[in-house]
């Protein structure tokens, strides 16, 4: 296990940067997802980990070591392909074997070492098929068995789980968690589902477009998106984002909008700041901190019903305030909702999340 | 389903014309079946009768016709070795590495082999065979051939293996194996029916080319088949159609015989990426 590290890293491609000038610190042990959405430079970055890519400028360090320009094979990593990657010419037990047989280990012992990491898999029984007599789930399994099969500094996946139908990825996410307890592996895991980076990591760096927008805990990011891309893009459904007209009142900040009521928030150096460049304001609600509003709430949005749509142990109610600005609330309830064409929904002040005309979040009061 | 009448005539009269069509396609071949047994064959269609395998006697008696089937053997699988070799490495070298204009060079290389093996570039040819020193060896010929069939098997094999996602060789890299391992170990494996089916091709234009050993090749112990075939004329220039025909389907046997071992072995199905 060791360390990975970024130092300015860019790659471009002609004059495209898939990855622009991003520098990170990955602890010895710690499982990171890459998180973002497609084309954000999430792959390449990996890649350039690998050494299947090299940096445009930039150095990356494994284990404190300069490896910047050095061939994959001499990195000492291991890799779960999206596509898995099997070899449709050798049996599962030489699949899983091979990072051992270029190693030089005999074929006895590494056919014995293929079969303990199978069955712990639980596809040890199936050492004599090849990878096209196989299902999906298990040729994912497949692919996860030869990169554990030797002990790598680091564990790269690329979206492994992406071509896994929902029931074996939920199955294989838990899996993956449960192996980063017991090995605490170094991990760099490329996703672009938020839930499986959120079970999964124990930071996210979250992508845009070859910049990491916020590198933090799943619990950071949820509780304290950075702007509003990481906010509409973690949570499901995400944080609901509306335009607001802020003005500073009686020393308190009153906003305004379409249907939206508010009690005055307290006013911060921050907030003053963000209306002296602009009025212009959002405010972020996440769906879960939305209820039917209970009479006489102060704080509340009132627009047509748009959508009711229960899912069991939870309904998501989305209210239409126009232009296609539509806000959802999820409610935790398993009975149907009688609503009329008209919805009041109503949260509390503790849960306003502000965001500054250019999307950046305003830190509220004691952060 | 019920026929129509005028669709059922329809039909009849098509079968009818699909099976003359194949008649004739069928009585040169049945020919060729017939006339190696019949001691007394002509140019028309008969049954032998008896049967007799003296034709093939004759020819076994003459040596100058069995040396040549050695020699075609040489030629051809001389020039399919290094055809297969070198069309391998190329066209994984094209595929796989960022060389910029790669494209280009291919469809040059590709537009340039047709004139190469063709007759216009003969005079050239002969020009260089001789000026190498090479007149009248099989290496003359290997090397002609080779440099014809090899653009196009290039061309073949690239596209084959650009089909063949890159992530094996990278996953076998990542595991640890240097790209010279990770070839032979993982990409050769999986482009392998490629290049069979590029050896085939170019084991049956080697084999079955009259031009090029006839102007290359001088002394008759040199000749291949398809050239000795023209010692089966009488004095006058008719041809002695039984012995022809009998050295004919000898002449053919190999290739048929290659088509059916690779379609026993490999059945003409690639196995390129993986089900996503
Ligand atoms: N070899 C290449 N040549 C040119 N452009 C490339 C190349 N590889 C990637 N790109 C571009 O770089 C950008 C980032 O690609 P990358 O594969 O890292 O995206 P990603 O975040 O993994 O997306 P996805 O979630 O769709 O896999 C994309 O816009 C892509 O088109
Ligand atoms: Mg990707």
């Amino acid at each position: 296990m060791a360390s990975v590290e970024f130092k300015n890293v860019t790659k471009s491609f002609g004059e495209f940067k898939a990855v622009a000038d991003v520098s990170f610190d990955i602890a010895d042990g710690e499982f990171v997802c890459l998180l973002g959405p497609s084309g954000c430079g999430k792959t390449t970055s990996l890649r350039m980990m690998a050494g299947l890519e090299t940096p445009s400028s930039g150095k990356i360090l494994i284990g404190g070591e300069e490896v910047t320009h050095l061939h994959p094979k001499d990195r000492n990593i291991a890799m779960v392909f999206q596509d898995y990657a099997l070899y449709p010419h050798m049996n599962l037990a030489d699949n899983i074997a091979y990072p051992l047989k270029v190693r030089g280990e005999p074929v006895a012992q590494r056919h014995a070492r293929a079969k303990e990491v199978a069955d712990v898999l639980k596809i040890g029984h199936l050492m004599d098929r090849l990878p096209s007599q196989i299902s999906g789930g298990q040729q994912q399994r497949t692919s996860l068995a030869r990169a554990l099969v030797y002990p790598a500094k680091v564990y790269l996946f690329d979206e492994p789980l992406s071509n896994l139908d929902a029931k074996l990825r939920l199955e294989a996410r838990g899996f993956l968690n449960h192996l980063q307890r017991d090995m605490g592996m170094t991990a760099v895991y490329v996703t672009h589902d938020q839930a499986e980076a959120m079970a999964l990591a124990t930071r996210i760096a979250v992508m845009d477009q070859g910049h990491i927008v916020q590198f933090a805990s799943p619990i950071e990011i949820y509780r304290r998106p950075a702007t509003t891309f990481v906010a509409n893009f973690v949570g499901n459904p995400p944080m609901n984002l509306v335009e607001v007209e802020g003005a500073q009142v009686d020393g308190k900040l009153a906003l305004k909008a379409e249907g939206l009521t508010i009690a005055g928030l307290a006013m911060t150096d921050a907030i003053g700041k963000a209306l002296t460049a602009s009025g212009k304001l959002t405010l972020g609600l996440r769906p879960e901190h939305l209820g039917i509003a209970a009479a006489g709430a102060v704080n509340t949005i009132t627009a047509p019903l748009f959508a009711n749509e229960n899912m069991g142990p939870e309904s998501l109610v989305t209210v239409d305030r126009g232009d296609s600005a539509r806000v959802t609330a999820r409610i935790f309830t398993d009975d149907h909702l009688d609503l009329s064409n008209v919805v009041t929904l109503g949260f509390s002040a503790e849960h306003v999340h502000l965001f500054d005309s250019a999307g950046k979040r305003i830190p509220a009061l004691g952060e | 389903m019920k026929l129509t009448i005028p669709a059922f005539v329809g039909r009849i009269a098509f079968s009818a014309l699909a099976a003359l069509i194949g008649a004739i396609f069928a009585l040169p071949l049945l020919w060729f079946l017939f006339a190696p047994f019949n001691a007394r064959a002509e140019l028309g269609l008969a049954l032998p009768d008896p049967w007799t395998l003296n034709n093939f006697v004759t020819v076994f008696g003459n040596s100058y016709a069995v040396q040549a089937l050695w020699n075609s053997f040489i030629q051809a699988v001389g020039g399919v070795i290094l055809v297969g070799a070198a069309a391998t490495l190329a066209a994984y070298a094209l595929s796989r590495s960022s060389i910029p204009g790669k494209g280009a060079v291919t469809y040059i290389l590709l537009l340039f082999s047709s004139v190469v093996s063709g007759s216009a570039a003969m005079v050239p040819i002969f020009l260089i065979v001789s000026a190498a020193g090479l007149m009248d060896t099989h290496l003359a010929v290997i090397l002609t051939f080779a440099g014809g069939l090899l653009p196009t098997a290039m061309f073949i094999l690239r596209d084959f293996i650009d089909s063949i996602p890159k992530s094996y060789e990278e996953s076998a890299m990542v595991a640890g194996a240097s790209p010279v391992q990770a070839f032979f170990d993982v990409a050769l494996p999986v482009i392998r029916p490629g290049i069979v089916v590029v050896v085939v091709w170019g084991f049956v234009n080697i084999w079955g080319s009259f031009l090029i050993p006839f102007i290359l090749l001088r002394s008759d112990s040199n000749m291949p088949a398809s050239v000795a075939i023209y010692s089966f004329y009488s004095e006058a220039g008719t041809p002695i159609v039984t012995l022809l025909a009998a050295y004919s389907l000898i002449y053919s046997l190999p290739v048929i015989a290659l088509y059916l071992f690779v379609s026993w072995k490999f059945g003409f199905r690639f196995f390129g990426g993986i089900k996503a």
